[in-house]
């Protein structure tokens, strides 16, 4: 078999066991469930979310490790995960090669050459590492927008996932959303269709992680070159070239991603695979100039300072930017989130969705709840968002820290955020309709919100009395309405009486509960008031989690009733509303 | 291009334009004439077909309504139940479908009681197969929390599918609209149908709790599962709301579980401190009586609930349950 349709075989398997990993991503036990499939699988391989997070944290996170297998299969043998192993990548190649196919070779040959603005993707890199790890006190990730890895995670979790699935609901049951999934399907469509334009396109140009590859790839033991120097300068072998590497003069070894085409299109045997450099010359550097190299660490060294002059993680904070249970405080988070969307791919709930720019640019696909999406709120006996995390920004929390029991106890339980009435929204508080679906739902025990009873007279409640005998009044005024104060929350109050309750009315009567009885019969003339028993809600502070079921299940429905904010959130001090008891 | 080419335009050539252009003009007038709407859009128009709930109900055997075991163990206190009753072989035939409509509202483990218990829903699904020779067991319920989890964390999605019977979870298309006649509320709304479109026999399983809205949730409340779309707007009125249900649904039996009793926190509770033991399991093909009895264990009376009261009136049961003689025993 030809090394190529290896090849080909090698990045069809990776493919599909990444899009598997992606179906297979729901909380469960089923074969296509999450069961133990290692789901984090590729994001662990990239040595980019690894080296990104040891420049932010100085720690390298338990899985990230299998990046260091990526990183010494690399110095043995090439750029070989561009070419065999990225699922994005193989999109890239499979597209380009789909959509040039019918080209002429001279023409084919122009498309493949090596162009200088590959170079960019280095200074992408160089931005992005220097964002990383020099502005010490304001270290961010933000390899995560550009990462093939996240960037091909998310677009298939977020978006394609959950568009293919409706008719079928085989990963969830009802209809997953996701907001600003539209900005990730631009992207990824975008670079996918670059690939009409230039094949790989995004890969010789943008991809960091590429870039990264490109400078360890100057180590390479084995590497392309030409194994003899009689050549007949055909140039076929850069007819079908994938990374723009020119092996066909002084092959860029740095621009390599080992898709042995060249080795396959020669027809005269002279390129081989092999550990001499190349008989022809080599280039083994990426194409730097000094210039670019030092634009590029100054940005990445002043954007995280000049970014955070919006103030975002400071007294700025936004209020609806709350994380899931078990983030990391947020400039840590922040320095660690790769942006992949796991969390809220596996959240069974739908509530952790892609961030926007509402807590700054760097908030951009970092998991934010939204209560109003999704089956629920942050369901209480739930951390699998924590679990799935690749780089702990969410930590792997247990249940019983999440709730504050056993060795927890103490601490109390993982907070993030409150939930706060809107008392000119809110049924009860506002227009005088019973309601308490939210303290209903509060899953806390015992419930954050609770209610106080009260009685207040309706509306045109005042009734003039007609005539009253043991259980029943008739009024002068004949306009009630059938039935309307039947359901079991409405009661009459005689001057200085007691409430009854009302079991039934007509439009001049009112009948009052059989376990009531007048003490003194109303006389005929005298007043009545009809009131409305009301629960109103409170929250109790120091129970509430911010779970956010509350505001999940509020009826109305536009504007919740009750919504949470990220204030009182446990995981920043500075954060917290109230003194502590 | 033609080989006439743009300098000689032949005879032919006109003709065929010229017919080409007829037909895409007339094309284009048919097509605006068809679809031609003068009036615009009418506001509210409903288009959607209206279903209703089969009568799941069996012939009424006096004195053998309503009976109410004691005892812990909730697999002995249901088969008694049940066989008190006249036995599952009374409410299901064989090669008869059979729907369990168990209360599943949160995600909560079974020990916190705030869903009916697992064990309870294998055995009825048990006794259906065995002694009921049903074809078919469908175990379905329209959470509150993420219905995957709940039926996950409840543990009944398990329970039920060892026991044999199929889990039906609430996905979309299932839902049909249904208008309760003489009803105020339930017109035109949602309610998860798919499940019970096909079965003989429905079967509710409910426990006891305490519910801070309407005082209780047994197995009246229990068909609130059965609601779909924005159901939360009718705790505006929950008396009428849980009335209506219970004149919606004419259940074949309904089982209603005070083994272990959720006095406070309900419904969700969330404490083993909300519970209390009861010892006490409900069979019953009345569930106004169930629940009036019911009632008792959480220290209420019926006119504390007006649901009950309401239900009454609407004749989907009574709440005189000592009417009915309940049978009672005891198992140890």
């Amino acid at each position: 078999m030809k090394i190529v349709q290896v090849r080909r075989i090698s990045q069809a398997f990776f493919l599909s066991i990444f899009v598997w990993f992606c179906i297979v991503s729901t909380v469960g036990d089923k074969l296509w469930q999450l069961r133990g499939w290692p789901v984090n699988w590729f994001l662990q391989l990239d040595p980019l979310a690894a080296i990104g997070t040891m420049l932010t944290t100085h720690t390298l996170y338990r899985g990230l490790l299998w990046a260091l297998a990526t990183v010494a299969l690399t110095i043995v043998l090439g750029r070989f995960f561009c070419s065999w192993v990225c699922p994005f990548g193989s999109i890239h190649h499979f597209v380009g090669f789909w959509g040039n196919r019918k080209k002429p070779a001279a023409q084919k040959i122009r498309l493949n050459k090596y162009r200088k603005a590959q170079c960019i993707k280095y200074f992408v890199l160089i931005v992005f590492l220097f964002m990383a790890a020099f502005p010490s006190l304001f270290a961010t990730l933000q390899t995560g927008l550009l990462d093939p890895i996240s960037l091909v995670t998310r677009s298939f979790n977020l978006v394609l996932l959950p568009v293919f699935d409706r008719p079928i609901n085989l990963t969830s049951v009802t209809q997953r959303f996701y907001v600003w999934a539209w900005l990730v399907f631009v992207m990824f469509l975008t670079t996918v269709l670059l690939n009409l334009y230039i094949p790989r396109f995004y890969c010789r140009f943008i991809c960091p992680l590429g870039a990264l590859f490109g400078i360890i790839n100057r180590f390479a033991i084995w590497r392309i070159g030409k194994k003899q120097n009689e050549c007949v300068d055909c140039k076929l072998c850069e007819k079908s070239c994938e990374g723009g590497c020119e092996p066909a003069g002084n092959i860029r070894i740095s621009e390599c991603v080992l898709c042995f085409n060249c080795l396959d299109d020669c027809k005269h045997e002279v390129i081989s695979y092999q550990t001499q450099p190349s008989l022809a010359g080599e280039i083994t550097n990426p194409d730097i100039s000094r210039r670019g190299f030092v634009l590029s660490l100054v940005s990445g060294i002043l954007a995280v300072p000049v970014v955070r002059l919006s103030n975002k993680l400071g007294r700025n904070w936004y209020h609806r930017v709350i994380r899931p249970p078990g983030a990391l405080v947020e400039d840590e988070f922040l320095k660690r989130c790769i942006k992949c969307g796991q969390c809220m791919r596996v959240c069974p709930t739908n509530v952790i969705q892609p961030g926007g720019f509402e807590g700054g640019l760097e908030n951009l696909w970092t998991p934010v709840l939204n209560n109003r999406i999704g089956s629920s709120g942050c369901q209480l006996n739930c951390t699998a968002c924590g679990q799935v995390c690749p780089t702990s920004a969410i930590r792997p929390i247990t249940l019983s820290e999440k709730l504050g029991t056993d060795d927890f106890a103490e601490v109390g339980p993982i907070k993030m955020g409150t939930a706060f009435f809107d008392r000119g929204r809110c049924l009860p508080w506002a227009m005088d309709k019973p309601c308490i679906v939210c303290e209903e739902n509060c899953p806390v025990s015992p419930k954050a919100i609770y209610t106080q009873e009260c009685f207040n007279t309706i509306r045109d409640g005042v009734l003039t009395v007609k005539k009253a005998t043991d259980n029943t009044i008739e009024t002068v005024e004949e306009n009630l309405l059938l039935d309307r104060f039947a359901t079991g929350d409405y009661y009459c109050i005689t001057k200085g009486g007691e409430r009854m309750k009302i079991v039934a009315n007509t439009e001049n009567s009112i009948k009052i509960s059989p376990d009531n009885q007048f003490e003194k019969i109303p006389s005929a003339g005298s007043k009545i008031e009809i009131q409305v028993r009301l629960q109103r809600p409170y929250v109790d502070i120091e129970k509430c989690i911010g779970c956010g079921i509350c505001e999940h299940e509020c009826p109305v429905s536009g504007k919740k009733a009750v919504r949470v904010s990220a204030e009182g959130e446990t995981r920043s001090s500075d954060r917290t509303l109230l003194l502590k008891r | 291009m033609n080989e006439q080419n743009d300098e000689k335009l032949g005879r032919r050539e006109l003709l065929s334009r010229a017919g080409k252009a007829g037909i895409s003009i007339v094309g284009a007038g048919a097509v605006s004439y068809l679809l031609y709407d003068a009036t615009g859009p009418r506001p509210g128009v409903e288009t959607e077909k209206l279903v209703t709930l089969a009568d799941f109900s069996v012939k009424p055997q006096v004195g053998r309504t309503m009976s109410i075991v004691k005892g812990s163990d909730r697999v002995k206190t249901v088969d008694k139940a049940i066989e008190l009753l006249g036995g599952i072989e009374r409410f299901v035939k064989p090669g008869e479908t059979v729907a369990i409509k168990p209360n599943v509202a949160f995600a909560s483990p079974p020990m916190l009681g705030a869903t009916a218990r697992p064990e309870l829903v294998a055995e009825v699904v048990r006794l259906c197969y065995s002694r009921g020779r049903a074809k078919k067991v469908y175990v379905a319920d329209n959470p509150i929390n993420d219905p995957s989890s709940c039926f996950m964390l409840s543990g009944i999605g398990k329970a039920a599918k060892q026991a044999g019977a199929e889990v039906i979870l609430p996905k979309n298309h299932l839902f049909k609209n249904t208008t309760l006649a003489g009803g105020k509320l339930i017109k035109n709304w949602p309610i998860f149908f798919g499940p019970f479109e096909k079965i003989n026999k429905l079967i509710g399983i409910a426990p006891v709790k305490h519910h801070h809205r309407s005082g209780a949730s047994m197995t009246m409340k229990n068909w609130y599962g059965l609601l779909g779309g924005r159901r939360n707007i009718f705790h505006q009125d929950i008396n009428t709301i849980i009335a209506e249900l219970a004149m919606m649904v004419s259940p074949t039996l309904v089982i209603l579980d005070g083994t272990e009793v959720m006095m406070t926190n309900g419904p969700t509770g969330g404490s083993i401190s909300d519970l209390r033991r009861a010892d006490t399991l409900i069979a019953s093909t009345d569930c106004v009586a169930a629940d009036s009895y019911g009632c008792s264990l959480l220290n209420l009376k019926v006119s504390d609930l007006p649901y009950l009261k309401k239900a009454e009136r609407a004749g989907a049961g009574t709440t005189d349950y000592e009417s009915l003689k309940p049978l009672f025993t005891t198992v140890s």
